[in-house]
């Protein structure tokens, strides 16, 4: 129903967490030139991924360039010397396999999914474009117009992806979390070649890429060969770290956005400490408490029982390089008010504010975590995103096999503790959707024939 | 965190694609499932898998929107969103605490041809996960107010489902497509119709289609045969049989015209249907049509339509073929979204691939990569034990034997160029289609 937030959720991992109980090991190596390797063997399935993770997001962008590392990617499959444009995704589609991309505030990565006997074409594809890009400016201009697209479908004809990217803009003022994945419209316009060479040559280097293989390989045969294949790539520059830091909130920011929408949308969205702070884990299981399941306070209290929103929930995710949001939503019922579930929204947190969970609430939330961590396993994929989201921010990997521990110490006064220290009215930023009429069509096509909108 | 992914919108926006089910890992060879029918007729499939303490239980019941009763298109859906929403021994909210206090999942769905009901456990909660999934289905409770409420949540569904233009076109398309069919209608009705289903509608549908012998019952995972026998035995042994209804075997009729639905919607991109009738999933062509497709629109960045469309032209971000493979015959289609001003652009591109399909033979180069994916790639479609269990279980609904896990590398490649353009011919029509644009008319100029 809301194929925004599955793709917030897919980066965000929330409940990921690998555990010192996993069926299998993860083995770490560093290559001479810096780059990571982290291989871990399944034997389940004939099958495994290979991963290239970059630090580099949008968060490495500068005002004027937003969408920069976006648009790289996109240009990543334009083609080498040794493999032309249209090769990379045919070779491997050929050989069974699937390759994809994404990008966020954080990082870069890029995939292929494979039958186990195939990794080394991938490797050795990913290997070649980690050095020889070709940027061509004919492909620029023909690409540039496709992210255009990817930006009408995600946020100018979607009201709800509009909402997010005004949330974002209006939460942070100087850091890059400000400006949205995608850049916008006149960023996009003024991207020039060398922009994307600069961005290519700082980043793209085996110094700050972490490369990531699960599924059925061995890896003390795999390494000689990732070895062969990349340790010949020099190391770049030590890119610069980002100075830009966010000024601390002090009093709420609301807005609104008026636009054609058939249901209004709220969002709140908090600023909280990432991985680096210890509050992260109990802010890790008061995201549980509000929105995970049926069962959950958010879900009881507004679908349920008051029926003043058709979907709600709350966001966070401790794996930020860069301190993020803590953000709840709720899509408004027709005929209802947003005010009257924004204040349901306060309540709730209110309510957590003035008396702990419940020791029940608390184990439910506890296990679900745990659960979901064996769940995660069940998919090559999603471990290895796991270990390249948490190298990728600088948390580094094994800090993942902590997580759960901590999350098992957290107490009914921690989550009080967490709710009360930033759930607070000074520290948020208020975003509505607010429904207004479509536009009438011009003239002449007023009589063409019309479906329900 | 907002996050702009390069192309795996595509399987998110676009996911559902000719081959039933989408990219997944599992060794063809080894997935042997066990069957057996119980007593009261339930068909159960078994398949251990030991790697992880993880139990999928997927109950597969052969009853959809195809069984909807015209004025009351929804029905099927509304039954199913009510199973987790009160059984007579448990409330809605324990039955969600119960499956959220150890971390399971549960979703019960319907869909065209069947409904799903599916619980993931760890495997020492196996037995309270067949004790949930047991009650939903023989002891939903159908009250009163839960059937307002969520009625009204559908309702409201319906209104936001609006805001989405690919939705929007896509109801519209398959009123054109299947005119006078069940199919037409949107799995969850429409506001009309739901509005005429009254709670005794749902109870007897229910009654008549949640039987024993309607049910495949699918266990993958951590337990062995024997656990998973007794467990079936203990929990839906005393399921009471009922006597089987007749199904309608009535086929869609074909498209006989090109047919054109423009709807407004103040939109900077025209979101673009165009297709027509297709096949069932049974028939011996699909393997064919499977094969003609990836090439045509359904082989992501290797199709003919991305190579066009996209990357030649820089019309779309995503664009795709699809051919919806049913128990009736379902239909094709090509969908992509393109800024207002090149909409007809977009539509001329479409049409004209379409056409070259059909009158040239494909290359060998195409022929032998779109095989060799199919068949390389064949593996990676079970890639989770939830959709090991969902494959297994529509291999049995479809009637395809378990052969096809591993027969189906066979039946691509015995596919030739002949073949390809055949079906091509055979199932394309680029003059007699429906096309639907949404968005902004004024400023698109569709030609009709």
């Amino acid at each position: 129903m809301m194929p925004l937030f599955l793709l917030i959720a897919a980066s965000s991992l929330l409940f990921a967490f690998a555990s010192p109980a996993a069926a299998t090991e993860t083995r770490e190596f560093i290559l001479s030139n810096g780059m990571k390797v982290l291989l871990v063997e399944v034997p389940k399935a004939p099958v495994a991924t290979v991963q290239v993770w970059y630090k580099v997001g949008s968060r490495n962008e500068v005002m004027g360039r937003a969408g920069l590392s976006h648009m790289l990617e996109h240009m990543m499959f334009k083609g080498t010397v040794k493999y032309p444009k249209g090769t990379f995704s045919r070779l491997i589609r050929k050989n069974g396999g699937i390759d994809n991309a994404f990008t966020s505030q954080d990082f870069t990565a890029y995939f292929e999914n494979l039958a186990a006997d195939r990794v080394e074409l991938a490797l050795e594809m990913e290997a070649d474009r980690m050095q020889g890009l070709i940027l061509d400016m004919k492909e620029l201009t023909t690409e540039r117009e496709v992210v255009k697209e990817e930006r009408r479908l995600r946020t100018e004809d979607d009201p709800q992806g509009a909402l997010v990217e005004a949330l974002f803009a209006q939460a942070y003022l100087s850091h890059p979390y400000h400006w949205p994945v995608i850049g916008w419209f006149n960023d996009l316009d003024a991207m020039t070649l060398d922009d994307l060479q600069r961005h290519y040559d700082t980043y793209y280097s085996p110094n700050n890429a972490t490369l990531i293989v699960v599924g059925d390989i061995k890896a003390d045969s795999l390494l000689p060969a990732i070895k062969q294949l990349f340790e010949p790539i020099p190391r770049g520059p030590e890119p610069k770290p980002i100075a830009t830091m966010e000024p601390e909130q002090k009093g709420e920011r609301r807005f609104l956005l008026k636009r054609d929408a058939q249901v209004a949308f709220v969002m709140m969205g908090y600023r909280v400490p990432n991985f680096t702070s210890e509050d992260s884990y109990a802010l890790d299981i008061l995201d549980s408490i509000l929105s995970h399941g049926k069962s959950s306070r958010l879900y009881q209290s507004l679908v349920y029982e008051q029926k003043s929103a058709l979907a709600v929930g709350a966001e966070y995710s401790l794996l930020q390089t860069d301190p993020g949001l803590f953000y709840f939503y709720a899509l408004v019922s027709p005929n209802q008010k947003p005010e009257l579930v924004e204040e349901a929204l306060n309540r709730e947190i209110k309510r957590l504010q003035a008396d702990p969970p419940t020791e029940l609430e608390l184990q439910r939330a506890k296990n679900q975590v745990e659960a979901s961590h064996v769940f995660e396993q069940d998919s090559n994929f999603r471990r290895a995103m796991l270990l390249g989201q948490a190298e990728s921010v600088s948390a580094g990997w094994r800090k993942i096999d902590q997580f759960v521990e901590r999350i098992r110490a957290v107490t009914a006064k921690d989550i009080q503790r967490v709710a009360r220290q930033y759930l607070t009215e000074d520290n948020r930023t208020v975003g509505t959707l607010i429904p207004v009429p479509p536009k009438q069509p011009d003239a002449p096509f007023s009589a063409a024939q019309q479906g329900r909108p | 965190m907002p996050t702009a992914r390069r192309r795996t919108i595509l399987t998110l926006v676009m996911g559902c694609c000719a081959l039933l089910w989408a990219a997944g890992p599992a060794l063809a060879a080894e997935i042997a499932p066990t069957k057996f029918t119980t007593a009261n007729g339930i068909t159960v499939l078994v398949l251990e898998q030991h790697f992880l303490p993880i139990v999928e239980i997927h109950a597969l019941i052969k009853a959809g929107s195809a069984q909807d009763p015209p004025e009351k298109a929804g029905l099927a859906n509304l039954v199913a969103s009510l199973l987790d929403e009160g059984t007579t021994t448990r409330t809605s909210k324990q039955l969600a605490e119960q499956i959220d206090f150890i971390g399971g999942t549960l979703e019960a769905k319907a869909s065209e041809d069947f409904t799903t009901a599916s619980i993931r456990v760890l495997k020492k909660d196996v037995d309270l996960g067949f004790t949930l999934l047991a009650d939903m289905l023989q002891r939903p409770a159908f009250h009163k107010q839960e059937f307002d409420r969520i009625r009204t949540q559908l309702l409201g569904e319906m209104a936001s489902d609006n805001d989405d233009p690919g939705h929007i076109a896509m109801k519209a398309f398959n009123q054109l497509v299947f005119h006078g069919h069940p199919y037409r209608w949107p799995v969850n009705g429409t506001e009309e119709t739901i509005s005429k289903i009254s709670l005794a509608d749902v109870q007897t549908f229910y009654g008549r289609e949640y039987s024993p012998s309607h049910v495949i019952l699918t266990i993958v995972g951590d337990v062995t045969l024997d656990q998973a026998a007794a467990l079936v035995q203990a929990h839906f042994g005393s399921w009471k049989k009922i006597a089987s209804t007749a199904r309608s075997q009535k086929k869609p009729l074909p498209v006989e015209r090109k047919t054109v639905q423009l709807i407004e919607k103040d939109l900077t991109q025209s979101t673009i249907v165009i297709g027509h009738g297709g096949l069932s999933r049974a028939h011996p062509d699909f393997y064919s049509v499977t094969v003609m497709n990836y090439i045509l629109g359904a082989g992501g960045f290797s199709s003919r339509l991305m190579d066009s469309i996209r990357d030649k032209q820089g019309l779309a971000y995503g664009i795709m073929s699809h051919f919806d493979a049913r128990l009736m015959p379902g239909s094709f289609w090509v969908n992509l979204q393109t800024k207002t001003e090149t909409t007809n652009q977009a539509i001329a591109g479409v049409l004209a691939e379409i056409k070259s399909i059909r009158d040239q033979p494909v290359s060998d180069q195409e022929l032998a990569e779109a095989k060799s994916f199919l068949v390389g790639s064949f593996p990676l479609r079970f890639d989770s034990t939830a959709k090991l269990a969902q494959v297994l279980a529509q291999v049995e609904f479809y009637g395809l034997g378990f052969e096809y896990f591993t027969q189906y590398p066979k039946w691509i490649d015995r596919v030739t160029k002949e073949d390809v353009q055949r079906v091509a011919k055979q199932y394309l029509d680029p003059q007699r289609y429906a096309l639907v644009v949404v968005g902004n008319l004024a400023k698109a100029k569709v030609k009709r």
